[in-house]
């Protein structure tokens, strides 16, 4: 009988070597499938117990494998996040374009009140200033989808390591590499402060401002 | 002393849209002499030009947003008079304890009304 006896410190020392601290998933199984197919008479220092959960992480990897490949990652990068994106895009663009036509007609309407006197004049004055503060809703919805973009495009970050930890069964990969999150500045940075427009109940309203505002005088 | 409303107002904000409601509502208010950028960097430039009273800015731009705009703006000596207004989206408490830190005048939350801008620029530049 051969002897396939495993040298797991060799292996680990090998992975360890090529990946540093960071092993892909599929190198992980393979050190398993390897310690699994040398036979457990021939294991060296491992229990029963730990071949039984070794054997059984195996299974969970190999499962997990099978089922983020069928989500296909690659795809959802390579089609769903960019069509997502674009979409959210022409919206951006379709409610700017309705909105300068909208103000385009307001404006015209302004010119001839201009011409009218008294009631009507005021009346369409009114009319028309109302027209401007409601066409802000384009101002507030796009930085709200320009919101959802940067969500997707952090998503499509996460797809790339996911894509990356289990190696190239899942598709091309791009690895990027996870910055280190730095110490917190005493001074909150513009990145930290920019998360409007929030949601109702999770900002304050102008008269707060103003009260807050009046608190430094 | 009565606010001069030929004064030059600069308006900064990345969409054009915006822009455009203020210098609509701004001309409802007798401001006519209006001018845009659209972030922070190009404002500098235009408010170096002199001559302006009134900057009222958005804050999430790029490059330049406008809090660094504001902290550009007090810290030249030819231009930290200017009374400046930040209308933004951004509406949580450290955001207006931010901006007033760097020396902001007023703040205006989006969405806005015509009336609530006049109050603001009222508070700032007196009544008109």
């Amino acid at each position: 009988m051969p002897n396939k006896r495993v040298d797991v410190a060799r292996l680990l020392e090998e992975l360890r070597r090529r990946y540093g601290d960071t092993v892909k998933v599929e190198e992980v199984a393979k050190v398993i499938a390897a310690l699994l197919s040398s036979g457990t008479p021939n294991l060296v220092g491992v229990s029963r117990k730990i071949y039984a959960e070794l054997e059984a992480l195996n299974r969970y990897i190999q499962s997990a494998k099978a089922e983020i490949a069928a989500l296909r990652p690659d795809e959802v990068k390579a089609e769903y996040l960019p069509t997502a994106t674009n979409e959210l895009d022409a919206i951006v663009q379709a409610t700017a374009d309705a909105t300068n036509e909208i103000m385009d007609a307001t404006e015209t309407i302004e010119r001839v009140s201009e011409k009218l006197e008294g009631e009507n004049q005021d009346s369409l004055a009114d009319a028309t200033t109302r027209i401007y503060e409601a066409c802000g809703f384009q101002d507030i919805t796009g930085q709200r989808i320009t919101k959802v973009v940067k969500a997707l495009k952090e998503i499509e970050v996460k797809v790339d390591a996911l894509v990356v930890a289990f190696g190239g069964e899942l598709g091309e990969t791009k690895g990027k590499e996870t910055a280190k999150p730095e110490a917190k500045p005493a001074t909150p940075s513009d990145d930290e402060l920019l998360h409007g427009p929030q949601q109702p109940g999770e900002g304050i309203s102008q008269d707060e401002i103003d009260r807050l505002l009046a608190g430094f005088n | 002393m009565p606010v001069d409303k030929n004064m030059k107002v600069l308006v900064v904000d990345d969409y054009r849209t915006m822009l455009r409601i203020l210098r609509n509502l701004l001309r409802q208010l007798d401001f006519r002499n209006v001018h845009e950028a659209t972030d922070g960097t190009e404002a500098l430039l235009k408010l170096r030009e002199g001559g302006f009273g009134l900057v009222i800015s958005d804050w999430n731009m790029e490059p330049m947003t406008g809090i660094q705009l504001l902290r550009e703006v007090r810290a030249d000596d030819k231009l930290r008079h200017i009374p400046f207004i930040m209308v933004t989206a951004e509406s949580k408490p450290e955001n207006v304890i931010a901006a007033k830190q760097a020396g902001v005048s007023n703040y205006i939350v989006k969405p806005f009304n015509a009336e609530t801008l006049k109050a603001k620029m009222a508070s700032v530049l007196g009544e008109f």
